[in-house]
């Protein structure tokens, strides 16, 4: 953990954007994760046919490229055992998964960050609460808690959202807490506190701005988490629920025709393992143009 | 050792009443439990009587502390849908999970013990890359979807393997490979990089100068040290591994503790909920405590961290 909370020395510009050129993988990630953000936000535009439209004629018709006989020249990822254009779903349905991914980190991010520099810089009593804290929260099996909560609240999307927000904020929290340790020990904090800077300003103005490397990183972490999570909840019926094209929901209604039509369960899967992918591969580049010795 | 081990027990006393108060209130919180128990269209009168007949009215911090005083002593309460006690049912299921979980544990040490180790000797060369690049994919697949493509391959296409249910050996498979895989990346990981660290030491060196085979070099003075961290991990992962069987054992059948907490949560039989959120949660403060012990009897730099 120590690679990410280390405080990266101010570097040239110029050699910042070599970096981030020559790191092929950032580029890649970034420009997938900007598809489907444009996809989602342009979802009206793009999607050929209405998500929630049932041709009950036109039930589970395969893409071209599963079975070409079968398939439909309307329907170019096929369709659901509605008779819903699978690929219209599948677009719409990233709206979800990044609606409540941006959400919840930002929830889980605020939560964590304030703990987290709380604990870091005041140390002593703080610090012990904080970490009692952490500790219980880690304790509890996120999965069955979010279960719970979601079957007596309601499966809506800002019960999930909510919930989540409230449950990953462990390792905000935790990284959070030792970066800003490392900092309030370095000469320009103690210079601050010398010329009687007040408490709040040191915290926004000295150690907040040298946070953001390591808190992009556990954000974009924290992001793919919370849409991993999502679509296991709203599999097990739990999450967000029908008709909303959830990829997670997409799964559990394709896994009653999975033995004859599998590449219905073939492409939501896909899409979140891509989405996902896509969020780490950003967080682990970030993370290695900022870190001045890269990966060890 | 003596003072740290104390202190490390106060605190996971603490955190084991604070998580019985959270299992216990966190379904009160959330909605109100008669109406849910008496369904949306459920006459006032009817409610009212579920509230007096499982003490609903009564302050909560007085069921909880009646609800706790009798867990301490093995209590948990009645199924509101098994004619049975929670404490019976849960012990019957519990079997099946600790099995999952120590397969899955075995699995996931199967696959990341060698890629780490191997990862570690060939540095910055495309095996290290390779091995990487798996866990960060393996990573990113949802575990319950990674559980229904192998259902369709093993199960459904090829009819090697059952698909649902806990009878035999072989219905474990499938389950505890899809458990392992997932927690194989960050032991993965965390074997990498102590076996770099390891390996680049002195020690090492000098084990090579003298002329060991580099097998013996590797496996009895590096991974030793480089293993500790790993052996500590593993008790928080099989923690993990109890509370992520919710899911796993919901795709696959297995009737453990967590195909039982998914069952009790759809029918709101929230005794069952809360003693299972209890004993997981219980679990996981047990073996980080059991790890945290482990790391500084094993390493004592950590004793006076």
């Amino acid at each position: 953990m120590s690679d990410i909370t280390a405080t990266p020395p101010p570097m040239k510009l110029r050699k910042k954007r070599g970096r981030i050129l020559g790191n092929s993988g950032l580029i890649l990630a970034g420009t997938v994760l900007g598809l489907i953000t444009l996809m989602a936000i342009f979802a009206p535009f793009i999607a050929p046919y209405d998500p929630y439209l049932q041709t009950l004629d036109d039930r589970l018709i395969p893409p071209a490229f599963i079975d070409a006989e079968m398939a439909d020249p309307r329907y170019l990822l096929g369709t659901d055992n509605l008779g819903r254009d699978y690929l219209s779903r599948l677009i719409y349905g990233a709206r979800i998964s990044l609606l409540i991914g941006l959400l919840t980190m930002l929830v889980s991010g605020v939560i964590g960050t304030v703990l987290g520099v709380a604990a870091g810089y005041f140390g002593g009593r703080v610090d012990t609460v904080v970490s009692f804290l952490i500790t219980t929260r880690l304790s509890l099996p996120v999965v069955m808690v979010a279960l719970a909560v979601v079957a007596v609240a309601g499966g809506s999307l800002q019960v999930v959202v909510l919930v989540l927000g409230l449950l990953l904020w462990d390792r905000f929290a935790v990284v959070m807490r030792s970066a800003t340790m490392q900092l309030r020990n370095l000469e320009y904090v103690a210079a601050a506190q010398a010329v009687g800077c007040s408490t709040p300003r040191i915290l926004v103005g000295e150690i907040l701005p040298n946070l953001i490397p390591a808190l992009v990183v556990v954000a974009s972490y924290e992001m793919a988490q919370a849409i991993l999570l999502e679509a296991a909840l709203s599999f097990l019926g739990l999450g967000v629920q029908p008709p909303l094209p959830s990829w997670g929901l997409m799964v559990a209604e394709a896994k009653e025709v999975m033995l004859f039509d599998p590449w219905v369960i073939l492409l939501p899967g896909l899409a979140i393992c891509v989405l996902v992918l896509a969020i780490n591969m950003l967080g682990d580049g970030i993370r290695d143009v900022t870190a001045p010795e890269g990966r060890s | 050792m003596l003072r740290f081990t104390l202190r490390r027990l106060l605190l996971a006393l603490v955190v084991g009443v604070a998580v019985s108060a959270i299992a216990f209130m966190l379904l009160r919180i959330s909605g109100d439990l008669a109406i849910s128990l008496a369904g949306e269209d459920a006459s006032p009168a009817d409610v009212e009587r579920i509230r007096e007949q499982y003490g609903l009215n009564r302050p909560i911090i007085v069921q909880y502390a009646e609800w706790l005083w009798r867990a301490v002593r093995g209590d948990l309460g009645r199924s509101l849908f098994y004619p049975e006690s929670v404490a019976n049912l849960i012990m019957s299921r519990l079997p099946v999970t600790l099995s999952l979980a120590g397969a899955g544990l075995v699995i996931a040490l199967l696959i990341s013990l060698p890629l780490g180790i191997i990862a570690a000797l060939k540095r910055n060369t495309w095996v290290d890359r390779g091995a990487l690049g798996v866990a960060v994919i393996g990573q990113a697949m949802p575990n319950f979807w990674f559980g229904l493509l192998m259902i369709f391959f093993f199960g459904l296409t090829l009819g090697w393997l059952p698909i649902s249910g806990s009878d035999t050996w072989l219905h474990f498979v499938m389950p505890a490979i899809t458990l392992g895989w997932f927690s194989a990346p960050v032991l993965m990981r965390l074997t990498r990089g102590g076996m770099v660290e390891v390996m680049t030491s002195d020690y090492i060196r000098t084990a090579r100068a003298k002329g060991l085979p580099a097998r013996v070099v590797v496996l009895k003075h590096a991974l030793r040290n480089a293993i500790i961290p790993v052996v500590a991990l593993c008790s928080v992962q099989f923690g993990n591994m109890l509370s992520g069987s919710v899911i796993i054992e919901t795709v696959f059948a297995l009737q453990g503790i967590g195909y039982l907490a998914w069952e009790a949560i759809s029918r709101r039989d929230f005794p069952v909920v809360q003693g299972i959120l209890l004993l997981v949660a219980l679990f996981y403060v047990a073996l980080t405590l059991l790890a945290d012990i482990l790391n500084a009897w094993l390493d004592p730099r950590i004793r006076r961290g």
